[in-house]
């Protein structure tokens, strides 16, 4: 009987390490901002990351090399601020030791976590960050989402074609690396298409301002028929507010980060009408879009926005790149990445270019009663050639 | 001309809601001298008591949403100014001033983190008591209508803000030089010890100017709430109170004309620098203080060696 027993152990830990091999778990780092000022992209996003994992650990994990392995996601809150973070950042790398990134959400937090990410060999895809500064940071750092220089241009060129304004004024929080960027490549393409910006006003922070009158009494004294703001929801439902109570009409036009209901919530009627380009449409009928859409609905009960899709998307370009890399080290994963061509998503099908940014559409929505509504989708080469990016 | 006319209406809204925080400011320094940075998460924390307040008020019409609401937050929150006076305050009453201003700091923080904390960190039933940290709307607990006169855009929140700032300024003035609390608050400003050996009730008198002076920062909050529509976060609270600060010590700090003049001044200043250089605003509402204080360094209504409060 003793004897039996001392056999079994003996077979038990000499099969133990294949056994160990089989059930292994490959860690990967989630970031994105479940509090704070742009709370709802976060939240979104971190759904996202845990329904891909949760699929890919039902389809019995990732197949690397000759075996299997379960993802384990280990999340952190990076609230929006590049301090925090650069913190869990290190902590994720250093501390849980994971193999690969996926965040953070946006571009001034994304600036500060790809160098971290760069410097320790770590893969890391931002879902969302849409400065062309990201992905430079180094031959690590890759984006599922289109880059501002393309975004600014579908907008300038929307509102110039198809709403066929002429006169914009633009408002941008200057101390946001996002809204910077934004609102500088939307004048730039304007401009070269022919219309001109009449007022190009700035202000510092979004979290601590709230009155934007004074900026706007200014823009309107320039005579503008189009506002272009690059800011996120909550500042944008403010100013969209505002321009009401001073007397300006114009129509208002801005970018993804305006993907919120709190846009709606927060700004009521004052934001009926009201434009902005936009990564994905859950309307859109592809398959990939509507089971991804069924998924999430039937996970929390809840639509998914644009970041929540983007966050889809980012888990699947890395976990298809794992999986071809053969091994789970980062600069294998990283090759891999690079090699990534065609791949079905539900952000689009994705062939990165020498700087790591996918080619894909946007699409223009429009608030009518309180919901978004798809208006169009704009791919890179339906741009005029001049301002292509 | 109407932009200039435009600019003046928004920087007095403005400079109202400064004025009324910095109302509560100066009262609480009149009475105990001390720099009470906790004021502006007085302010942050009635906003939001009074958001939840108007949210629940609002099925009784509107003017009940908006009395039911100042009340509430007024209460609420000058509880919470006697609480922390009581805790934080009292022990060091006697003790160097840089203690308590210290511990005026710490509460700050505290309050601000605290209130933060997402409700799911917090233990049950502490987490029924958190804002959380995101942006939340501020009921709209008034019907806000805009008026329009040669090109010229108001609304009824900007009268509301501006009528409550001076009717607020009137009615602690006649508190402070008309009433037995007043005279008791006048008298232990001057002296405490000569106020307790005159039979006053020393400890009573700096909680009720804890309550008032926390209640009239819940008020301000409200306004702030109604005007911009918009609670960003528990923090919020940090650069108002600030301004309201600096509006004190530009009027006169602990002269309560003087914290309304500092409130329209740094609001109107704002404004217009804001107006002139989108990113300068700030910059140049403290270059004023700076340069006011280098000429007058009691501040604009203030006589060295006047009566506080």
């Amino acid at each position: 009987m003793m004897r039996s027993i001392a056999v079994s152990i003996l077979i038990f830990l000499l099969a133990s390490p294949a056994l160990g091999q089989q059930a292994s778990v490959i860690k990967i780092g989630g970031l994105a901002p479940t509090t704070g000022n742009v709370a709802t992209f976060g939240v979104g996003q971190r759904n996202s990351y845990e329904l891909a994992v949760e699929e890919v650990n039902k389809a019995g994990g990732l197949k690397v090399g000759a075996a299997r392995h379960r993802v384990q996601l280990i999340f952190e809150d990076e609230q929006n601020s590049p301090e925090v973070g650069a913190t869990v950042a290190r902590k994720l790398i250093n501390q849980d030791g994971v193999k690969a990134i996926l965040g953070p959400t946006n571009t001034k937090v994304c600036l500060a976590v790809g160098p971290i990410a760069q410097e320790n060999k770590v893969p890391m895809i931002t879902p969302t960050c849409t400065n062309p500064k990201v992905t430079l940071v180094g031959d690590f750092i890759y984006r599922a989402g289109f880059i501002d220089t393309f975004q600014g241009a579908v907008g300038a060129h929307f509102v110039h074609k198809t709403l066929g304004k002429r006169r914009a004024g633009v408002l941008f929080d200057n101390g946001n690396d996002y809204t910077k960027g934004l609102a500088t490549y939307f004048r730039d393409a304007f401009e070269k298409l022919g219309g001109k910006v009449v007022a190009f006003e700035s202000f510092t922070d979004e979290e601590k301002t709230v009155d934007f009158r004074a900026q706007l009494i200014r823009i309107k004294a320039t005579n503008p028929d189009v506002l272009y703001t690059s800011d996120y929801y909550g500042a944008a439902a403010l100013m969209a507010k505002q321009a009401k109570e001073i007397g300006m009409n114009v129509s208002l036009m801005g970018g993804d980060g305006f993907d919120s209901p709190d846009l709606m919530r927060i700004g009521g009627k004052d934001v009926e009408g009201v434009h902005f380009t936009n990564f994905y449409s859950q309307d859109d009928p592809s398959p990939e879009v509507q089971r991804f859409v069924k998924a999430y609905r039937a996970k929390y009960k809840d639509t998914p926005d644009a970041y929540a899709a983007q966050g889809y998307g980012g888990a699947q370009i890395l976990f298809d790149a794992i999986q071809r890399a053969g091994k789970m080290d980062g600069p294998a994963i990283r090759d891999a990445l690079a090699k990534t061509k065609g791949l079905r998503t539900v952000v689009g099908v994705i062939t990165f270019d020498q700087n790591r940014n996918p080619t894909k559409p946007a699409v223009i929505l429009q608030i009518k009663d309180g919901k978004q509504h798809f208006v169009t989708r704009v791919a890179p080469q339906d741009l005029p050639a001049n301002i292509r990016p | 001309m109407s932009v200039f006319v435009q600019q003046l209406i928004n920087g007095l809204q403005r400079g109202s809601i400064y004025a009324l925080i910095a109302l509560g400011f100066t009262m609480v320094y009149g009475i105990i001298e001390l720099i009470n940075f906790a004021h502006g998460d007085m302010f942050m924390f009635g906003a939001y008591v009074a958001a939840f307040a108007g949210g629940a008020f609002l099925a009784q019409g509107y003017w009940a949403a908006f009395f039911g609401a100042l009340l509430v937050s007024m209460v609420v929150t000058g509880l919470l100014g006697v609480l922390i006076e009581r805790v934080a305050y009292r022990p060091l009453r006697y003790e160097p001033r840089f203690s308590a201003l210290t511990t005026a700091m710490g509460v700050s923080l505290f309050l601000e983190n605290f209130f933060a904390l997402p409700s799911q960190a917090v233990p049950f039933p502490l987490n029924h008591v958190v804002f959380g940290p995101n942006y939340i709307r501020f009921p709209a607990l008034l019907e806000v209508r805009t008026y329009s006169a040669g090109g010229i855009y108001f609304t009824t929140l900007h009268i509301l803000d501006f009528v409550l700032a001076i009717l607020l300024m009137l009615l602690l003035v006649y508190v402070i030089h008309y009433t037995l609390l007043g005279k008791a608050m006048r008298a232990v400003a001057f002296s405490k010890d000569g106020a307790k050996l005159m039979g006053i009730n020393v400890d009573w008198t700096i909680a009720a100017t804890f309550a008032i002076g926390s209640g009239l920062g819940a008020a301000s909050g409200l306004m702030y709430g109604m005007t911009y529509g918009i609670l960003a976060s528990p923090y919020f609270g940090i650069f108002p109170g600030l301004q309201a600060f600096i509006a004190a010590v530009l009027g006169g700090i602990g002269i309560i004309p003087g914290a309304v003049l500092g409130g329209f001044l740094m609001g109107v200043s704002e404004t217009f620098a804001t107006s002139i250089n989108s990113n300068l605003g700030y910059m140049i509402s403290f270059l004023i203080l700076i340069v006011v204080l280098l000429v007058k360094p009691a501040g604009l209504l203030g006589r060295l060696r006047r009566d506080k409060v």
